[in-house]
C-alpha cells in the first residue's frame, strides 16, 4: 500500500535498467525499503542494479521481460503480481534509435513503434486489469515531449510517444473509478545513455532530476506533469507555432 | 457500489466495494463469502489512516446497526449494536442519569470501532481505556460464526485480540458495555494557563489525581523558552449542588450545536506558519486561568464537534496525525519531539498533551503507563522524513504509535512499540487463518 506521505511499499519497474527509472528506485529505497521488481532483458546492467540494491537492503528481485514479446506480457505480469501486488509501476522501457533510419528501414520503424507503442500499450492494459483487482496503485508512464508536437528530426519516435502518451491518459481517465492513477511524466533532453553522444538542448535534465518529479508527482497523484516544470509552458507554446515557423526552429 | 474511502485525515484514498447489510445474516453472507481481498468492517470513518478501508474488496459499513437494544439502569449496564455512536448512546443515557465512561476527543465513532481501537478519554488515567468497560461482546468470525465473548471467560484471548485489534479477528455485532451514574451532565473545569512545556509536564504529573478528566494543549510555534506554552484543562463531572440554579433545573440537559459545516474544496496549504501561529495564539488567550467554572459536555470535552467536517479544512493532500506514547521515564522524548516540530517549519495547530494510567491486557491497546502526545500535520513534502525520525526518538525510548491514528509508519515499527505483537498476531492466525479480515492498514503493516 502506499502511505499517507507516498511511500509506495512495493515498486515495479518496466524496462527496468532504465537510467530514469532507477534514479527513481533509488529515490524510494533511499526512504523506505520497498520490494522492487525490475523487469527488463537479462543483461549485465540488470546484474548490476541487482546488486546494487541488494547491496542496499533492498528486496530486490529481477524478471525477464522483452517489450516486444507481447504475448508473453500476461504471465511476466501475473508472476510480478502474483507476490502481493504493486503500488507503483513505471512503464520505463523505450528506444530512440536512428531518427534519420528510423523513417527510411522498415525494421528499425517497427521497432520503435512496436517498443515504444505497442509494448507500452501491452503492458498498460495488463497493469490495468491487475491494479484494478486492486482498488489502488499508480501507474507511471515516461513519455516525452518528444510525443507532443512531432519533428522532422525524430518523428518516428515522437509519434510512437505521441501514441503512448495519449493511450496512458485515456486509461487514466478509465482506471479513476477503480482507485488508479496514471501518471504521464513527459521529460525533455535527460542525459542518459539513451542520448548519449547527442547534443544536450536548453532545459535538459538529469536522470536524478526528473526522478525527483515523478516521486512528487506519484505522491500527490498528478496526472500530467513535465519535467522540468517549465518544458510545460514552453512546449504549450512550441503545440500553437504555424508549421512554417516550426520548421524553421533549431533542431 | 465501487466507493473511494480514505480516513479522516484524507490521505491515501483507496476504492472498494462499500455494502450496507440490513442484518446480521447479511454480514455472515458477506464475510463467508469474502474473496481474495477480504473484508474490513468501518464505523464512522473517524480513524485518520487507512484501518477501515479496503482497497479491492469489502467494507462493511455498520451504521446501520445502531439499535440500543437495553438499558439496565441498576447494574449500569446497556446493551448496545456495534453501529451505535458514542453521540447517540450518550445522549440516550443521559435522561437516566447514566454516563459511557469513556469518550474519546469526538463523540462520532461508532462503539465497534471505540472497540476495534480500544479508545481512550481524557479521564484514562482514572477509568482506563473503552475495552475495561466491555463486559460481553457477539464476535463475527471469519467461518461466519458468531462467538459472545468476555473479558474472563472461555475465549478471553480472543475478547482481548479484538480489543484494539483494528477489526482484524472479525465483526463486532453487539456489545453489552458497562457505564456509570452521574448527577448532572455538567463538569467543573480549572483552566491553567502553563508558560512552558515543563511546567505542563509537572502539573499534570503533580495532581492530576483530583481530577476524573485531565488533557492539556500545547502551542509548537512559539520558540525559545516558551516552546510549548499551554493550557491545561481538568475536570470532574458537576454533582447536582455544584450547578448554578440556573441550570440545576434540567441538570441532564444536552444540546450540541453544530454552528458550521466547511466546505469540500479548500485548497492545501491554508494551514501554514502564520495561520498556524495564529491559531495557536487564539487557542492560549482564550483560555485563561480560571478554576471551578461549569462547563458543558460540548465546551469542554468536544469543542471541535461543533464544526461538521473540520478535516476538510486542510484540503485535498490530506493530513495525518502523529500520536505516539512512552514511558513516564522518557518524558525527555516529549520534549526532543516538540523542539524537532517546532524547528522543522511543518506546523501543528492541535497539539495535545495528556498522562495516560496503566493500560489493560489487550496485546495491541495502546494506552501504556506514560505520557501521550498528539499534533496534527498537514501532509507537505518533508513530512515523511521528520515523523521516520520521530519514530526513531519514539521507539528508542520503549514507545509506540496509535494504530487509530496511524497511517505512515512501518511494519516493524508496530512490533517494536508493542512488545506482545506476537501474542496477539497467534490469536488472529487461529480465528482467521485465511486472512479474510483484511484492510489497507493491516496489508501495510503486516498485521
Ligand atoms: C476529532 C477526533 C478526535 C479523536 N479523539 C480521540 C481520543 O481522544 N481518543 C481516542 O482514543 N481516539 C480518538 N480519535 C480516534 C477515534 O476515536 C478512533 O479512530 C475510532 O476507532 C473511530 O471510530 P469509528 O467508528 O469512526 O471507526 P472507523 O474509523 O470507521 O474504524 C476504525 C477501526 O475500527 C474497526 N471497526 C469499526 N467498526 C467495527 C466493528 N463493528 N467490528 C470490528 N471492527 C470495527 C475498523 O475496521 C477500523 O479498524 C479521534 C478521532 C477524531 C476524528
Ligand atoms: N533520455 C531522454 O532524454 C528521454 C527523454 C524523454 C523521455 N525518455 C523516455 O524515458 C524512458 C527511459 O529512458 P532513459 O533515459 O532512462 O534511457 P535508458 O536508460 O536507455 O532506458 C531505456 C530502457 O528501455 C529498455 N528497452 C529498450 N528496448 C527494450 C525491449 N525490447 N524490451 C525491454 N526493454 C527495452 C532498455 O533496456 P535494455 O537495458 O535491455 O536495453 C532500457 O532499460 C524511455 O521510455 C524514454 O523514451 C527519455
Amino acid at each position: 500500500m502506499i502511505d499517507a506521505v507516498g511511500n509506495p511499499q512495493s515498486v515495479l519497474v518496466l524496462g527496468g535498467t532504465s537510467e530514469i527509472a532507477l534514479a527513481v528506485v533509488r529515490r524510494y529505497t533511499a526512504v523506505r525499503k520497498p520490494r522492487v521488481v525490475l523487469a527488463a532483458r537479462p543483461s549485465y546492467r540488470r546484474d548490476a542494479a541487482v546488486v546494487e540494491l541488494t547491496a542496499a537492503g533492498v528486496p530486490v528481485t529481477a524478471v525477464d521481460f522483452d517489450a516486444r514479446d507481447v504475448d508473453g506480457h500476461p504471465a511476466v505480469l501475473d508472476k510480478v503480481f502474483a507476490d502481493g501486488g504493486i503500488d507503483v509501476a513505471l512503464v520505463a522501457f523505450g528506444v530512440l534509435g536512428d531518427a534519420e533510419r528510423a523513417w527510411q528501414d522498415h525494421e528499425a520503424a517497427l521497432e520503435l513503434a512496436g517498443v515504444n507503442y505497442t509494448g507500452a500499450v501491452s503492458v498498460g492494459v495488463g497493469l490495468a486489469e491487475r491494479m484494478r483487482k486492486q482498488g489502488h496503485g499508480v501507474i507511471v508512464a515516461l513519455s516525452s515531449v518528444a510525443g507532443e508536437r512531432v519533428r522532422r528530426s525524430n518523428f518516428v519516435y515522437g509519434s510512437t510517444k505521441a501514441g503512448m502518451d495519449a493511450f496512458y491518459q485515456g486509461l487514466g481517465e478509465a482506471l479513476r473509478p477503480h482507485g488508479v492513477t496514471v501518471t504521464v511524466v513527459r521529460p525533455g533532453f535527460v542525459r542518459t545513455r539513451m542520448t548519449d553522444g547527442l547534443p544536450p538542448t536548453p532545459l535538459s535534465s538529469t536522470a536524478d532530476q526528473v526522478a525527483e518529479v515523478v516521486v512528487r508527482a506519484a505522491r500527490d497523484r498528478r496526472e500530467l506533469v513535465w519535467a522540468p516544470a517549465p518544458l510545460r509552458a514552453v512546449m504549450s507554446v512550441l503545440r500553437h507555432l504555424p508549421r512554417a515557423v516550426f520548421r524553421r526552429l533549431p533542431a | 457500489m465501487l466507493v473511494r474511502l480514505s480516513g479522516w485525515g484524507r490521505t491515501a484514498p483507496t476504492v472498494a466495494r462499500l455494502v450496507s447489510p440490513r442484518d446480521f445474516e447479511a454480514v455472515a453472507n458477506i464475510v463467508k463469502k469474502s474473496r481474495e481481498r477480504g473484508v474490513i468492517a468501518r464505523g464512522l470513518g473517524r480513524s485518520y489512516g487507512d484501518p477501515a478501508q479496503n482497497a479491492g474488496g469489502v467494507v462493511l459499513d455498520m451504521t446501520r446497526f445502531d439499535r440500543i437494544r437495553r438499558v439496565d439502569v441498576d447494574a449500569g449496564l446497556v446493551d448496545v449494536e456495534a453501529g451505535v455512536s458514542l453521540d447517540a448512546l450518550m445522549r440516550a443515557l443521559l435522561p437516566f442519569g447514566l454516563w459511557p465512561p469513556v469518550l474519546p476527543g469526538t463523540r462520532q465513532v461508532t462503539v465497534g470501532g471505540a472497540i476495534a481501537a480500544d479508545v481512550h478519554g481524557k479521564g484514562h488515567h482514572v477509568v482506563g481505556s473503552f475495552g475495561d468497560h466491555v463486559r460481553s461482546l457477539d464476535l463475527l468470525t471469519a467461518d461466519g460464526s458468531v462467538r459472545t465473548l468476555t473479558p474472563d471467560g472461555e475465549g478471553s484471548a480472543l475478547f482481548w485480540a479484538t480489543v484494539g485489534g483494528m477489526g482484524l479477528t472479525g465483526v463486532v455485532l453487539r456489545a453489552t458495555l458497562h457505564v456509570v451514574p452521574v448527577e448532572t451532565s455538567y463538569f467543573v473545569v480549572d483552566t491553567e494557563q502553563v508558560d512552558n512545556l515543563d511546567d505542563l509536564l509537572a502539573r499534570q504529573s503533580a495532581d492530576d489525581d483530583r481530577y476524573a478528566e485531565s488533557v492539556s494543549w500545547f502551542d509548537v510555534t512559539a520558540t525559545g523558552p516558551r516552546l510549548g506554552r499551554g493550557v491545561l484543562t481538568r475536570a470532574n463531572h458537576a454533582r447536582l449542588d455544584e450547578l448554578p440554579a440556573k441550570l440545576r433545573r434540567d441538570p441532564l440537559a444536552f444540546d450540541a450545536p453544530r454552528l458550521f459545516t466547511v466546505p469540500d474544496r479548500l485548497p492545501s496549504g491554508l494551514l501554514n506558519r502564520v495561520t498556524g501561529r495564529a491559531f495557536s495564539e487564539l487557542w492560549y488567550r482564550k483560555s485563561p486561568t480560571r478554576s471551578g467554572q461549569v462547563q458543558n459536555i460540548t465546551r469542554f470535552l468536544h469543542p471541535l464537534d461543533v464544526i461538521g467536517e473540520w478535516n476538510r479544512g486542510y484540503g485535498p493532500r490530506g493530513f495525518l496525525q502523529y500520536q505516539f506514547a512512552v514511558p513516564f521515564a522518557a518524558v525527555d522524548v516529549v520534549r526532543q519531539v516538540v523542539e524537532r516540530i517546532a524547528a522543522s517549519g511543518h506546523v501543528s495547530a492541535l497539539n495535545v498533551l495528556k498522562r495516560f494510567g496503566p493500560g489493560n491486557r489487550a496485546p495491541l491497546s495502546f494506552p501504556m503507563p506514560g505520557w501521550t502526545l498528539c499534533v496534527d500535520l498537514p501532509v507537505r513534502p518533508g513530512l515523511g522524513r521528520l515523523c521516520d525520525e520521530l519514530d526513531e526518538l519514539v521507539l528508542g525510548a520503549g514507545g509506540r504509535h496509535y494504530l487509530a491514528k496511524e497511517s505512515r509508519t512501518t511494519a516493524e515499527a508496530v512490533r517494536r512499540g508493542y512488545p506482545r505483537f506476537a501474542q496477539w498476531r497467534a490469536v488472529r492466525a487461529s480465528v482467521d487463518p485465511d486472512g479474510v479480515f483484511a484492510s489497507d492498514m493491516s496489508r501495510r503493516l503486516e498485521l
